[in-house]
C-alpha cells in the first residue's frame, strides 16, 4: 500500500488547540482529498500536537494538499516522510477464534510475527501486533483461516530516522508587533 | 501574549474588554444587530466612540462591512448575536473569503456552560464558518478577548486578506476580567511571505524581455496590495498590454491606451485574445479562475506563465507555472520595475511592436458595444451615461448578473477601490448593503449601487438603515422584470424556455413592487425612467439629492444580452462578440 506513488505520509505539527482536527478533516473533505489514515497525539512540547496523515493524492497533487494545509493558521509545519527514511508503525488488536484444536497454531503465528497475546478466552485469543502496513496485512492473511471475530487498527504513526528532530525549531515562534492605530 | 501592559491592566467586564479591544484595533464603525447572546457587548458600545449602525438583516451587516473594507482599504466590522444572527452572516463571510476582503465578524455565543446543549439560539458558528473564513475563534475565557481581537484584525488584514470570525460566549462577556491590549502576537503557523525572491524576479524579467507576445494579467490582489501606481509604472516602462479581471477593475485606467479591458467569460474580445494568443502571461494577484480561463486545457496554449501571488496555494493550482513568485503584489511589481529598468538602462528592451499592433487592431475591430432597441431603453446606455455623469471619482457597487457585467464594462474606471462587486461567490443582493458600507467609509464620495431588480429585492430593506442613519447612497435599478442573466442562458441554451425567470405576472402592466413607491415608503426618493431621452436628466436629478437615498427605477429592454460571451465549459477560442458571431483575427501581424 505505502509503496504506491500516490500515497504519501505527512507529519503535521499543529497548535494544540480545540477544533484543529475539525479544521484539517474539513479541509480534506471539502477539497476532495483522500485520507488513508490519520493519527493524532501529543509531542514533547505541550503546546504542539502531531498528526500523521497518510494521504492518497491520485486526484490532486501533493503540493496543493500541503499548500492548503499550510494556509491553516494553526498548522505550524508539514514534513513529508519517505518510507525508506522513516520508521512507520500501526497498531492492530484482533480477536481470533482459537479453541483447544487451533490455539497452538495461532500461537505459532503470533511468535513468528513477534506479536503478543493480550487476552484469552475459551474460544478466542486477542492479539496485539505492531508494524508497518505490509506486516499487518500479512499477519491478518495468516490469521484469517482461523476466523477473525473483531479487529481494530490505529492510524499510522511515523518518525524520521537519524538524530534530527522536526519539532525542535518550531518551539520558538516569532512574535509580531500588534499594529497600533494612528 | 506579551504581558508588557499587565501593569496597567484594568478591571472590566468581558464586554467592556471587547469594546476597548475594538477601539484599540482602530475600529470606527460597526454594522450589526443586537440579540440575547451579544447583548452585554451593546451596553459598553453605547458609550463608545465607535459608531454602531443598526442594520435590518445581518447579511446586510456583513456586506456593508465588505463595502466599507474595499472602499477604505481597511478592515470592515460586523456584529451579530448567536444562532440565526450568526448564520445570517454566512453568505457575506463566504463572499469575503472568495474575494479576499478583510472583515472581522463578532458574534455572541450562548454561555459557556450551555455550549453543546442545543440551547436557545445556539449554533456552532465556528464549525459552520471554518471553510469560509480565513480563521475563526471561539472565546470562552474573558481574559483572552484582547489578544483574540488583536489576532483577528492582524489575520484579516495581512497576507492574503480575508474574513475572520470571533465567537464570544455570553458568559465571557458578562464575567469580570482585566483589559490590556497586547504589544505583540505569537502566531507560529502564520508567516505570510511579502518579499519576493530576487532570483525569481530576475528570472521573470528575463522572460519578459524574451517574450514577443506578453500580457499583464492583473487580478484583485493588485487592488488589495494598493499597487495601482506601481502597476502603471511597470506597464508604461515595458509597453506591455494590460487586462484587468472583474476583481481588478480600476487597478489600471480604462482610458489608458495599453488597457484592453476585462478578460473572461464576458470579457472584451481584445482582452480574451491577449491572454489566449500570448506567449507570456504575467499574472499579478490573479488566480486563473474558471470564469477567466474557460476550458483550462485550451487556455492560452502557447503561453509561459509568471505567477505572482501572496498566497502560495494559488500558484500552480489551476495552471502550470514557469516562474512562481510568492509575495505582495506591490513589492513584486516594484522589484520587477527595478529589474526591468536596469535592463533597459543596459539597452535591453522587449520587442512587442507587432503584438501591440495586432491587439490594437482587435480592439478597434471589436470594441464593446450594444444595440439600442427600437422601442425600449438599452440597459448598457443607462450605465454608460451613469459612468459619464457621475464620473470616475465615484464608487460603483454592483449586484450579480447582467447589470454587473454591463457595469464592469460601461462605467469607465480610472481609480482602484471605486468598483465593488461580488466576484467569486456571485452573491445576488450584494449591492445595496455593500454600497451602504462604502458610503459610511467614504462619506464624501458619491456612491452608486448599480443593481438588478432581482438582486434589489433580496436586500433592499437596508434602505431603512440608509435613511435613518443618514447614508445617502444612490441606487440605479436596472429593471428588466426578470432574472436577466438566467434568462439570457435560457435564451441561448434552453430554447427560450423561460422557466421561473419572469419577476412579473406575464402580460401585466402593473409592476410588483413599484420601486419608486417602495423607495418613498423607506423615506428615500424614488425616480423612474423608461426612455433614453430622459436618462441624463434623471441621473442629474438623482445626483442633486444628497440628504436621503435615491432609487432610480430604470425600466429597460428585457431582451438585452451580455456580449461578448464564452459559453460555460468551452474554450476562450470560441468567444462570440454577439449571438452566433465569432471574431476573425488577422494574425498576419503576429
Amino acid at each position: 500500500m505505502s509503496t504506491e506513488l500516490t500515497v504519501h505520509t505527512l507529519s503535521v505539527l499543529v497548535e494544540n488547540k480545540p477544533g484543529v482536527l475539525a479544521r484539517i478533516a474539513g479541509l480534506f473533505s471539502r477539497r476532495g482529498y483522500n485520507i488513508h489514515s490519520l493519527a493524532v497525539g501529543p509531542t514533547e512540547h505541550p503546546e504542539i500536537s502531531r498528526m500523521t496523515i497518510v494521504v492518497d493524492v491520485e486526484d490532486s497533487p501533493l503540493e496543493q494538499v500541503t499548500k492548503q494545509l499550510n494556509k491553516l493558521v494553526e498548522v505550524i509545519k508539514i514534513v513529508e516522510l519517505e518510507p525508506r527514511d522513516a520508521v512507520e508503525r500501526e497498531l492492530l488488536l484482533v480477536k481470533v477464534r482459537a479453541d483447544t484444536d487451533t490455539r497452538g497454531k495461532v500461537l505459532d503465528a503470533v511468535q513468528l510475527f513477534r506479536a503478543k497475546v493480550v487476552d484469552v478466552a475459551p474460544d478466542a485469543v486477542t492479539i496485539e501486533v505492531t508494524g508497518n502496513a505490509d506486516k499487518l496485512t500479512d499477519f491478518l492473511r495468516v490469521m484469517e483461516p482461523f476466523g477473525l471475530r473483531e479487529l481494530v487498527q490505529s492510524g499510522m504513526v511515523a518518525i524520521g530516522r537519524g538524530s534530527r528532530s522536526i519539532t525542535e525549531r518550531t518551539a520558538r515562534p516569532v512574535a509580531v508587533p500588534v499594529p497600533q492605530p494612528a | 501574549m506579551s504581558e508588557q501592559d499587565a501593569g496597567t491592566a484594568e478591571p472590566v467586564t468581558g464586554a467592556q474588554s471587547l469594546v476597548r479591544s475594538l477601539e484599540s484595533a482602530g475600529v470606527r464603525d460597526i454594522f450589526g444587530i443586537p440579540g440575547g447572546a451579544i447583548l452585554p457587548a451593546y451596553d459598553p458600545l453605547f458609550d463608545s466612540s465607535i459608531r454602531h449602525i443598526l442594520v435590518r438583516h445581518e447579511q446586510g451587516a456583513g456586506h456593508a462591512a465588505q463595502g466599507y473594507a474595499v472602499a477604505t482599504g481597511g478592515v470592515g466590522v460586523c456584529m451579530a448575536t448567536s444562532g440565526p444572527g450568526a448564520t445570517n452572516l454566512v453568505t457575506p463571510l463566504a463572499d469575503a473569503h472568495m474575494d479576499s476582503v478583510p472583515i472581522v465578524a463578532i458574534t455572541g455565543q450562548v454561555g459557556a456552560s450551555s455550549i453543546g446543549t442545543d440551547a436557545f439560539q445556539e449554533a456552532d458558528i465556528r464549525g459552520i464558518t471554518m471553510p469560509i473564513t480565513k480563521h475563526n475563534f471561539l472565546v470562552t475565557d474573558p481574559d483572552e478577548i484582547p489578544r483574540t481581537i488583536a489576532e483577528a484584525f492582524y489575520l484579516a488584514s495581512t497576507g492574503r486578506p480575508g474574513p475572520v470570525l470571533v465567537d464570544i460566549a455570553k458568559s465571557a462577556l458578562q464575567a469580570r476580567t482585566s483589559f490590556a491590549w497586547p504589544g505583540e502576537l505569537v502566531l507560529p503557523g502564520y508567516r505570510p511571505v511579502t518579499r519576493p525572491h530576487s532570483k525569481q524576479i530576475r528570472e521573470a524579467a528575463r522572460l519578459v524581455l524574451e517574450a514577443r507576445r506578453p500580457v499583464l494579467y492583473v487580478g484583485g490582489g493588485v487592488i488589495r496590495a494598493r499597487a495601482a501606481k506601481e502597476l502603471r509604472v511597470l506597464a508604461e516602462l515595458t509597453g506591455m498590454p494590460v487586462v484587468t479581471t472583474l476583481m481588478a477593475r480600476g487597478a489600471f485606467p480604462d482610458s489608458h491606451p495599453q488597457h484592453l479591458g476585462m478578460p473572461g467569460m464576458h470579457g472584451t474580445v481584445a482582452a480574451v485574445a491577449a491572454l489566449q494568443k500570448s506567449d507570456l502571461i504575467i499574472s499579478l494577484g490573479a488566480r486563473f479562475d474558471d470564469r477567466v480561463t474557460g476550458a483550462l486545457d485550451s487556455f492560452a496554449p502557447n503561453a509561459r506563465v509568471i505567477h505572482a501571488d501572496i498566497d502560495p496555494a494559488e500558484i500552480g493550482k489551476n495552471r502550470a507555472v514557469d516562474v512562481p513568485i510568492v509575495g505582495d503584489a506591490r513589492e513584486v511589481i516594484a522589484d520587477l520595475v527595478v529589474a526591468l529598468q536596469a535592463e533597459q538602462d543596459a539597452g535591453n528592451t522587449g520587442d512587442y511592436e507587432g503584438w501591440v499592433k495586432f491587439l490594437a487592431g482587435v480592439k478597434g475591430k471589436y470594441p464593446l458595444g450594444y444595440d439600442s432597441p427600437a422601442g425600449g431603453l438599452a440597459p448598457q446606455y443607462v450605465i454608460e451615461r451613469l459612468g459619464k455623469i457621475s464620473g470616475p471619482e465615484s464608487i460603483y457597487v454592483a449586484g450579480v448578473g447582467q447589470h454587473q457585467m454591463w457595469a464592469t464594462h460601461f462605467v469607465g474606471y480610472e481609480n482602484p477601490n471605486t468598483w465593488i462587486n461580488s466576484g467569486g461567490l456571485g452573491t445576488m443582493g450584494f449591492a445595496v448593503p455593500a454600497a451602504m458600507g462604502a458610503k459610511v467609509g467614504k462619506p464624501d464620495t458619491t456612491v452608486w449601487a448599480i443593481d438588478g431588480d432581482g438582486c434589489f429585492q433580496m436586500t433592499n430593506q437596508e434602505l431603512a438603515t440608509c435613511t435613518i442613519e443618514g447614508i445617502p447612497i444612490k441606487i440605479a435599478v436596472i429593471n428588466n422584470s426578470s432574472l436577466g442573466m438566467v434568462r439570457q442562458w435560457q435564451t441561448l441554451f434552453y430554447e427560450g424556455r423561460y422557466s421561473s425567470t419572469d419577476l412579473q405576472r406575464s402580460g401585466e402592466q402593473v409592476r410588483v413592487p413599484d420601486f419608486p413607491k417602495l423607495a418613498e415608503a423607506y423615506g428615500a426618493v424614488g425616480l423612474a425612467c423608461d426612455s433614453a431621452d430622459d436618462v441624463d436628466a434623471t441621473i442629474k436629478k438623482a445626483m442633486e439629492i444628497n440628504d436621503v437615498p435615491v432609487v432610480v427605477d430604470f425600466r429597460v429592454h428585457r431582451d438585452a444580452m451580455v456580449w461578448p460571451m464564452v459559453a460555460a465549459g468551452t474554450s476562450n477560442d470560441d468567444i462570440k462578440y454577439a449571438r452566433d458571431l465569432a471574431p476573425e483575427f488577422d494574425e498576419d501581424d503576429l
